[in-house]
């Protein structure tokens, strides 16, 4: 590895100390004065006509300063009610109709959070119920109730321009693929594997649940500080919504107590923003955590895989995959897209069909959540890996290793693999559980056994970073990027970049947090792209101040600036490091003052080679993959049916590590959550009505349901073009658990379970079913 | 209905008017600005609020304030001094615990009672202790060496 001074060291948190002492700001925290709060009215329905809304008696509450209808915003002048990443399907609150349970109907803004919910108890609001599709594979049907009549176009991203609306369906976008001849490869196989997996709507729980505030200032800007991770969406979305220039909108986002993808696009910051213009007070909303539940959701799926087998080579697949994107299409095409040409693994098999469509029901909306669908469909192919590898009577790692596409192989989509460390990752997760030892023996009722996966994610590719880095006269930095830190320690990693590149040292390097008056544009912190896009963008800017400053040192030391280098703050001649000066020096020399600034600034924006619309095939689909494997042990208890994950070993390449600790701590973090969703989690509707919105009743992963032994491995196969050659980390341990711990199970007792979560019930389940058809009781 | 209490809050002595209506959390918060005092779950399920009420670790989310008259509650506010952490804050520093932070304050609230509790907990009682307390960062393991160097560092005083 190249001799760097700061990249690769497990340097410290810079926000460690704010957060231990409770310190840290939050949106919550900020109280302006005259603040004003928000409580909403949400519809009981999950499918239904408004009739009337009667606000009247709300209106005359004490303490309240306004109460707001969709119809109210329909009729502001200039003001577009409807918005969504994908398609503008979204109302700010409802018109004419809800469509899931907790939609939002009537917001009131009042003294008190408790004024504002007493209100919320004198509006009137009749309701028509209408009929109710809540099964994704319902909803394609051809009787189905439709969700939507009409779709609007976004037109917010370059990646969804592609993405148009079909007539009186529920599927609100299908993506294709075709590659060789399916049929003739199923005609000749000598076996065939057909399984249906399911995995259930679930929560992000971030801790912090939404909060947004807005003002107006006295030069009549709208003012949003919210807890978002696309603080640059936000401004450009409420611009297109309020139709004024996107330069009256500022946007800043302070510390994320969490996000996970639930914090992406407009949430709450359209409510505020409108509340506070017609009030011209400040406004803020927090959610409730039962709110969160109706908000956004992870995608439900089924997916349907069917497998062709000849000799022992893998021959054909064909995917289904039905997304269930609740009342709201939300981000879900873009899911579906990019999950969806992912849907037959990183293996070798010449004849691939896909088939993955984006489905509205009566749900509360489903957005992104960590891994962006990616869990989805590997929890359904890493699970078909391992039914058809012991089909073969091939052991589940050889057989993977096997069929692994590696470097210069093509994707399905036609797209060449680079720095992908799938084979690396699966041997030393295997490695690291003890693969090739024998099983532990059966102790009483319980059984242990092992399970491996693994899949790639390719990154969401094109997307945009931009960063500024200004360098002062006494050698101090500001680095301005959209990052937002959310506890994945970005602002920390971007600092390292910038003062590697500019040699000097990390503590002088100052990120600004997210501010949309200052710093510049980027897509979304989120998809495991931020290392890489920004990281790339700071250290394009970090090498444009670098060369002013040695052009600089170089017109005073008469010499050539290509002689020089930089390193804890001094710019000197190499292999003479007594010949050179500090940068103050060198502001002087250059400006002959030290009040002025450096100012350098950088841009990612990888590009891609649109698919074509039939066969799905790009010969650059993406900008990077990034590769995942899980290994775990478990044991079960067949009498009782519950599993304990006794190892837990995630496996991910982060192509290099730039901070090496926040690469574990990304690894086992995200390994965690999904250990939640893959055991326990699952919001249960009965009827169209959520049965579980609380965490009372819907149960995240605690420190008792983390193994002893839960170990990350970071993989390092560096990237041609990564900033030092990084990629992202973010979601790779999210992205293969529930497939080890299901192949885990059949390994221990012989059952094989196709939905998750694997509850106790659901595997005594399988065993008593088992056991019935193995002639037992 | 509106009524006078007495609370000691990290040390302090506070007449306090408060409403019938309030949790505990709500006059932390919005009556007295401490801010390490987060609601995330509003039940007392996630461990998201908690402080010490006369020593022992409670949610305040889901105590009236208006019962409370006389009693002493410590947040993390009332840990460090002027120019130094509190041990456990230590801990959780140089062990990387805190990842988005927001659950952090109610883990080192925890992890107080704890070893004032036991001094020298086993690992087993340490999860059993911080079972209440959820970090969706994932941060356990990290969380679980903070607090037996803590242990270590509380038990070497």
């Amino acid at each position: 590895m190249a001799d760097y001074s700061i990249v690769g060291r497990p340097v410290d948190r810079r926000d460690a100390v704010q957060k231990v002492t409770g310190r840290v700001l939050h949106v919550g925290n900020m109280e302006p004065a005259g603040l004003l709060h928000v409580a909403v009215l949400r519809s009981p329905h999950p499918h239904a006509r408004i009739v009337r809304i009667d606000k009247s008696r709300a209106e005359a509450a004490p303490g309240v300063a306004a109460v707001l209808t969709g119809a109210d915003i329909a009729a502001m002048p200039g003001i577009t009610p409807y918005h969504g990443p994908a398609f503008a399907d979204q109302p700010v609150l409802a018109i004419d109709r809800v469509r899931h349970e907790g939609e939002q109907v009537v917001a009131v803004a009042a003294e008190s959070r408790r004024a504002a919910e007493e209100a919320l108890e004198l509006v009137e609001v009749e309701y028509e119920p209408l009929p109710v599709v809540l099964d994704v594979l319902d909803a394609i049907k051809p009787d189905a109730p439709i969700v939507h009549d009409e779709i609007r176009p976004s037109g917010a991203f370059a990646d969804l321009a592609h993405v148009k609306a079909g007539e009186r369906s529920n599927i609100c976008y299908h993506y294709k693929l075709r590659k060789g001849d399916v049929d003739k490869a199923f005609a000749e196989a000598d076996r065939i594997f057909e399984d249906v997996f399911t995995a259930p709507p679930a929560q992000h729980v971030p801790m912090e649940a939404h909060v947004s505030l807005a003002y107006v200032d006295e030069g009549g800007r709208i003012n949003i500080h919210t807890a978002s991770q696309s603080p640059s969406f936000v401004r450009g979305e409420l611009a297109r919504m309020l139709g004024v220039p996107m330069n009256r909108i500022r946007v800043r986002v302070p510390y994320l107590g969490g996000g996970y993808g639930a914090k992406l696009y407009n949430k709450l910051e359209p409510i505020v923003a409108l509340l506070a213009m017609k009030t011209g007070r400040p406004v803020k909303y927090s959610l409730s955590r039962e709110e969160e539940f109706q908000t956004v959701t992870k995608h439900g799926v089924v997916v349907k895989l069917k497998t062709a087998v000849k000799g022992s080579a893998m021959t054909a697949r064909k995917c289904e995959v039905y997304w269930d994107t609740g009342a709201f299409a939300e981000i879900g095409p873009r899911i579906v897209h990019k999950s969806g040409y992912t849907s037959s693994g990183p293996y070798k098999i010449p004849n691939v069909s896909i088939d993955s469509y984006c489905v509205y029901t009566n749900k509360p909306p489903a957005g992104p959540f960590r891994g962006f669908g990616v869990p989805q469909v590997i929890w359904a192919y890493d699970s078909q890996m391992d039914i058809v590898a012991r089909g073969l009577g091939a052991d589940p790692v050889e057989f993977r290793l096997e069929h692994a596409l590696e470097e210069g192989d093509l994707f399905v989509t036609g797209t060449p693999i680079h720095a992908c460390g799938l084979k690396e990752a699966v041997r030393r997760a295997a490695d690291a559980v003890g693969w090739d030892q024998p099983k532990a023996p059966a102790s009483g009722s319980k059984r242990r056994g092992k399970g491996i996966a693994c899949g790639v994610k390719a990154v969401l590719t094109p997307s945009i970073s931009g960063a500024i880095v200004i360098l002062n006269a006494d050698g101090s930095a500001n680095v301005l990027s959209s990052t937002v830190e959310m506890g994945q320690g970005s602002e920390s990693l971007l600092a390292q970049i910038a003062a590697e590149e500019l040699g000097m040292p990390f503590d002088r390097v100052h990120v600004v947090q997210p501010d949309t008056d200052v710093t510049p544009y980027d897509t979304i912190s989120a998809g495991s792209r931020s290392t890489y896009h920004m990281g790339n963008a700071v250290r394009m800017a970090a090498a444009k101040v670098k060369e002013e400053l040695f052009q600089a040192v170089a017109g005073k030391l008469e010499i050539d600036a290509a002689d020089l280098e930089s390193r804890d703050g001094r710019v000197f001649v190499r292999g003479a490091e007594e010949r050179g000066m500090t940068v103050t020096e060198a502001f002087l020399a250059k400006f002959g003052s030290l009040g002025t600034t450096m100012v350098g600034e950088g841009l990612c924006q990888p590009v891609v080679t649109p698919m074509d619309p039939e066969t799905g095939m790009s010969e650059k689909c993406t900008e990077y993959w990034f590769a995942s494997a899980s290994a775990v042990e478990v044991e079960v208890d067949t009498e009782t049916g519950r599993l304990e994950v006794l190892q837990f070993h995630a496996a991910g390449d982060a192509g290099t590590a730039i901070n090496p600790k926040y690469c574990e701590q990304q690894l086992v973090g995200a390994a965690t959550m999904h250990l939640g969703l893959t055991l326990f989690e699952q919001m249960v509707f009965q009827d169209g009505q959520l049965l579980n919105g609380s965490l009372l009743d819907y149960q995240i992963a605690s420190i008792k349901d983390v193994p002893a032994a839960c170990h990350p491995i970071v993989v390092e196969v560096p990237h041609k073009d990564g900033p030092f050659g990084a990629k992202g980390i973010g979601e790779t341990g999210a992205l293969t658990v529930a497939a080890a711990v299901a192949n885990a199970l059949e390994d221990a007792v012989g059952v094989r379970v196709r939905d998750i979560p694997l509850t106790a019930e659901r595997i005594h389940e399988a065993l008593k079913a088992a056991r019935k058809v193995n002639g037992g009781t | 209905m509106e009524r006078n209490i007495s609370l000691t809050v990290n040390g302090r002595q506070r007449e306090l008017e408060v409403n019938d209506a309030d949790t505990l959390l709500e006059v932390l918060r919005d009556g007295l600005k401490l801010w390490s005092v987060r609601e995330a779950c509003g039940v007392g399920a996630c461990g998201s609020c908690t402080v010490l009420l006369d020593g022992r670790p409670v949610s305040a989310c889901f105590l009236l304030a208006a019962r409370l008259d006389g009693r002493s509650v410590e947040t993390v506010e009332g840990l460090a001094g002027d120019d130094a952490l509190h041990p456990i804050q230590q801990a959780f520093l140089e062990n990387d615990a805190a990842q988005c932070g927001y659950c952090t304050p109610g883990f080192i609230m925890a992890a107080k009672a704890l070893l004032e509790e036991h001094g020298d907990p086993t690992d087993d009682q340490i999860r059993d202790y911080l079972s209440g307390n959820l970090c969706r960062c994932g941060g356990y393991p990290n969380i679980m060496r903070a607090v037996r160097a803590a242990a270590a560092r509380t038990s070497d005083r």
